[in-house]
């Protein structure tokens, strides 16, 4: 019999879901002084801001943040202190929380040393697409209330 | 305490700006930040420019921070100024190379003004 052994595989066998859930936590306690817990995952996001990140080598897959855009608004005020000035600093903000998870997700996990890299961040704006990932493990998903409103996080990776 | 001059480098400006804060946070007297989105950008930015001290990304577009290390000390103004990596990729293997590369200190993100004095006050020795 052979033993599947692939990161899809994995993430569930190792409970990589409550890897990603302290990720995130960890990243909204530092960088935005914010405590958060995850959330149901039946919480509707409004997905008006969508930041993701790739993710290859021995982790290959796509990590997303989403949430809407009052949200994205006041985590970039969280992150900068209070101010905004454009909308380009608040996807700019999103895209660095998901780079940030991305990272402390994957520095956690045991055996993935240098062999997973990150793209740059990418961000959409407006919540009219769909999203449709090649990588075909099951996603993990991640909800936290952030001041009452969902952050959805997403990791699909490949089997 | 001196003041001293320090450089950002990092493709996120929201980055570059809590980095900033994370300074002044940790009690270094700035008397002025150059900012740099890539290095690239970073090592035109140093002929231009005497910094005391420089925190840099990793992953950037057009040249990475550890592309950037590896060249600044070709720059006249740069020789010898302490670099430090603010970066979220954390393994053993990248401080390595980052060391290896010529940068001083390794901070991964996310992190707390404290990490950044942790890191950065003893290079910069009688300024600080």
């Amino acid at each position: 019999m052979s033993v599947d052994t692939t990161a899809a595989a994995r993430s569930h066998e190792e409970n990589w879901k409550a890897i990603l859930e302290l990720a995130v936590e960890e990243v909204f306690e530092i960088m935005i002084s914010c405590r958060v817990k995850p959330a149901p995952i039946s919480e509707k996001t409004n997905a008006e801001f969508t930041a993701m990140i790739g993710l290859a080598g021995s982790l290959c897959g796509v990590l997303t943040v989403c949430c809407d855009a009052p949200t994205a608004r006041q985590l970039a005020k969280g992150m900068l202190g209070g101010i905004v000035t454009s909308d380009d600093q608040v996807s700019d903000a999103l895209g660095e929380i998901c780079n940030m998870v991305a990272g402390n997700f994957k520095n956690k996990l045991a055996g993935m040393d240098g062999r997973c890299m990150l793209s740059v961040p990418t961000i959409i704006s407006g919540g009219e697409y769909e999203f449709r990932s090649l990588a075909n493990g099951e996603p993990l998903e991640v909800c936290v209330l952030f001041e009452q409103a969902p952050v959805t996080i997403r990791l699909d990776l490949q089997s | 305490m001196d003041k001293i001059c320090a450089m950002i480098v990092d493709d996120s400006s929201v980055m570059r700006k809590i980095v900033e804060r994370s300074l002044r946070q940790a009690g270094i007297d700035l008397e002025k930040v150059v900012e740099a989105g890539n290095g690239a950008e970073a090592l035109g930015a140093l002929r231009e420019n005497q910094v005391d001290l420089i925190l840099c990304d990793i992953n950037m577009p057009v040249m990475d921070g550890l592309e950037f290390v590896r060249q600044m000390n070709a720059v006249e103004n740069a020789k010898g100024v302490p670099v430090v990596m603010i970066t979220t990729e954390g393994s053993e293997s990248h401080v390595v190379e980052a060391l290896s590369a010529g940068a001083r200190g390794y901070i991964r993100k996310p992190f707390t003004p404290d990490q950044v004095k942790e890191h950065v006050v003893p290079l910069l020795g009688k300024k600080a």
